[in-house]
């Protein structure tokens, strides 16, 4: 039987597979993808725990944050492309300009 | 009307120092010197007539200027005070330093800072008045802070001179001199500040007559805790032994601020506040402090008198007379002879400006020499001077007739009548010894041969003026001992009646006698030695001064010098082991210990700042972790 717990620990795996990419990767578009993942392994989450609860909050909430993660997409690969546009690169380590 | 003058006698000194200070930086300007004297002449017209009001009327004049310092209990009125002891000690102070003024239009004639000197000295004027006439201890420290700083400024007037070692001048440079001067008289003033907190403590006021008021009441150790500490400031502003080197030392000032200082706007200030705090200094309760500063004044009186006899530097022979006039008037102060101290006091402050005057004129003559074996026969030239000095020291010697003798008198009648009679003695051969050593200094520089010839001096008289401003200081040096009885009349009511016993009024005239034949003998014993001409003509006696004895008083009984031994070089050890030890290496080295580390820190958390978005995730990432941790943690805790 799949109880809450393994929903859980799937969950916890998503996240670090984000948080692993959020904090590896170089290029921009990749951050992006990561964080989307991790945005996603929180909705799994929730909707595991609303179901357990018989609470349908929890439910709502990942759907907001869905709605919320796509506008998101939108405006971020939006200011990617102009960010493309003028540097020609969206690797991390050449856009480096506020060096301390 | 009265409330007015009483305002324009201290405040037209004021005005003074300011407007001399206007054009302080500028070259000399002689109106600056004349608008400073005529002031300070209104400030003297002032306090005269005040006095006229006060000896016809009788009345206390009070004002309050203002609320000054209002803080819960603490409550300060600026008020000022005209009675009769206050009163004489304005005219003294007004007529002295007006004569002072036009003394120095002609002595700084040619001192490039001449408008800077007016404006000290008038500020030094003020600072004594304020001290003279404030109803309360607070304005009596102010007033007496504030003749220690201008007493700083004016003996250091010519800070510009070098240092010289102390063989050479015992002063050493008029800026030593200064510093000398001020510091000495911080040590004796903190002294005064606790004697002024304990009369508050335990009265609640800072007024006179409210503290006075409260004084029966008072534990016999609180009284007498009290006294000795005021007494301690007295000592040091009136250069009583041990922190009497400064005075002589202060001869380093232009000579009329010397005739400021010892006649007028400092020394006098310690036997005031003996005078003025006579309620507290005449209690039984007290009676051995008292005592204890009669045998001080009688110390100080025949110590600096002695030194007198062998100093060769004319300002320092009249600085010393200063110091044993100031013992006379602390011996009569401690027996409880509180108007004949002041009374001395104002006939010592003509006489004494008088000397001083007239010392100036010869150094101006003699072109800042001031050894006395370079002189001689001066008479010739300067007659005028010559008057003048010497009817300065027959009054400083106490001969019949002159301001001096019935001061001076009446206090070593005081001593015999209190049956003290080694006081007595030694007041009495201290009198011999003033005669003595005041002669000889005017028969070295005015009489004999004329030894300034062989040095090439030219000597020339002082400007016509300047004589005839002193001579008001002469004529009082004469007459002022006249006024003597009704001057008790005009004191008593202040002041608590003193009278001789039956006894000692009986052989007034025997004891009186006796002064004078001693002081007669000294003057004469002077004559023989130093006067005379042809083959009797003074000689300096190398062999004598080999002596001992003279090392010893030459050297001011080696004091100065002791106290550089044991007092200001291991202070200045001391000190450099805590600058360099203390302050270096702890205070110093834990400030920068902790800006050094800030700076460290701050330096290697900067690599931080690579400006790479992924470094700021990995670190944003450790932080948040290590803020689960903590949060985790704490609630485990909690």
């Amino acid at each position: 039987m799949i109880g809450l717990s393994h929903y859980l620990i799937v969950s916890a795996i998503i996240f670090s597979i984000g948080l692993v990419g959020v904090l590896r990767r170089r290029n921009l578009l990749m951050l992006f993808f990561a964080t989307e993942v991790m945005l996603n392994a929180v909705n799994i989450a929730f909707a595991a725990i609303s179901h357990y609860y018989n609470d349908l909050t929890g439910q709502m909430f990942a759907f907001f944050i869905v709605a919320i993660a796509a506008s998101e997409v939108a405006v971020g690969l939006g200011l990617l492309i102009v960010l493309y546009k003028k540097y020609g690169s969206l690797d991390l380590d050449d856009l480096a300009s506020m060096k301390g | 009307m009265m409330e007015n003058l009483v305002y324009i006698a201290l405040f037209a000194p004021f005005v003074s120092s300011m407007f001399a200070a206007l054009f302080g930086m500028s070259p000399r300007q002689t109106f600056v010197g004349v608008v400073a004297s005529l002031l300070l002449f209104t400030s003297f017209l002032a306090s005269a007539t005040l006095a006229y009001h006060i000896m016809t009327t009788g009345e206390t004049i009070h004002v309050t200027m203002m609320e000054w310092i209002s803080a819960g209990d603490l409550f300060i009125p600026f008020g000022f005070i005209v009675d009769q002891i206050s009163v004489t000690m304005m005219v003294v102070v007004t007529l002295v330093s007006t004569v002072v003024h036009i003394y120095s239009n002609g002595y700084m004639d040619h001192d490039k800072s001449f408008n800077r000197f007016f404006s000290y000295l008038s500020a030094f004027v003020f600072s004594m008045m304020i001290l003279v006439m404030s109803d309360n201890f607070a304005g009596l420290f102010i007033g007496w802070e504030g003749v220690g700083v201008c007493s700083w400024l004016l003996i250091g007037f010519w800070y510009h001179k070098p240092d010289q070692s102390r063989e050479d001048n015992p002063s050493i440079s008029p800026s030593w001199a200064a510093n000398e001067a001020f510091i000495v008289n911080r040590i004796a003033d903190l002294g005064m500040l606790v004697g002024i907190f304990i009369l508050y403590w335990n009265t609640g006021s800072l007024q006179y007559e409210e503290v006075f008021k409260a004084l029966p009441g008072l534990d016999s150790t609180i009284l007498v805790g009290a006294a000795i500490f005021l007494f301690i400031g007295a000592m040091g502003k009136s250069a009583q032994f041990p922190l009497h080197t400064w005075l002589t030392d202060a001869m380093e000032g232009p000579t009329p601020v010397s005739a400021l200082i010892h006649a007028a706007t400092m020394v006098t200030a310690g036997v005031f506040l003996v005078i003025r705090v006579n309620p507290l200094f005449g209690m039984d309760e007290v009676a051995g402090v008292s005592m204890f500063i009669a045998s001080l004044g009688t110390f100080v009186a025949f110590y600096a008198a002695s030194m007198a006899l062998v100093e060769r530097d004319l300002k320092r022979i009249i600085a010393y007379s200063t110091l044993s006039q100031l013992g006379y008037m602390f011996a009569a102060a401690g027996l409880g002879a509180y108007w004949i101290a002041l009374f001395h006091l104002a006939a010592h402050a003509f006489f004494k400006a008088l000397l001083f005057l007239g010392g100036g004129n010869v150094m101006h003559a003699m072109h800042d020499e001031l050894d006395i074996f370079k002189m001689g026969g001066l008479k010739k030239v300067m007659r005028g001077t010559w008057i003048y000095m010497g009817i300065a020291s027959v009054a400083l010697a106490g001969l019949p007739v002159f301001a001096g003798f019935y001061s001076k008198d009446a206090i070593i009648e005081t001593a015999f009548n209190e049956g003290t009679y080694i006081i007595w003695f030694m007041l009495v051969l201290t009198a011999g010894m003033t005669a003595f050593y005041s002669f000889r200094q005017v028969f070295l520089s005015f009489h004999g041969e004329e030894r300034y010839k062989a040095l090439g001096f030219h000597p020339h008289e002082m400007y016509k003026y300047v004589l005839v401003a002193m001579s008001p200081l002469a004529i009082l040096a004469i007459s002022a001992g006249w006024y003597m009885e009704e001057y008790k009349e005009f004191i008593y009511g202040l002041i608590p009646a003193y009278e001789m016993s039956h006894h000692t009024h009986h052989i007034a005239w025997l004891l009186g006698t006796l002064v004078v034949i001693v002081a007669l003998s000294g003057i004469a014993l002077a004559y023989f030695k130093y006067a005379r001409k042809g083959a009797n003509a003074f000689k300096q006696d190398k062999e004598k001064e080999k002596s001992f004895v003279y090392k010893l008083l030459k050297n001011q009984y080696y004091v100065p010098i002791a106290y550089e031994m044991f007092i200001t070089k291991p202070y200045a050890m001391i000190s450099e082991h805590l600058w360099k030890d203390i302050d270096m290496k702890i205070v110093d080295a834990s400030v920068d210990g902790i800006a050094n580390f800030l700076y460290r820190s701050g330096d290697s958390a900067r690599k931080m700042q690579t400006g790479n978005l992924s470094n700021y995730l990995n670190w944003m990432a450790i932080g948040s972790v290590l803020l689960l941790v903590i949060a985790a943690i704490s609630a485990m805790l909690g």
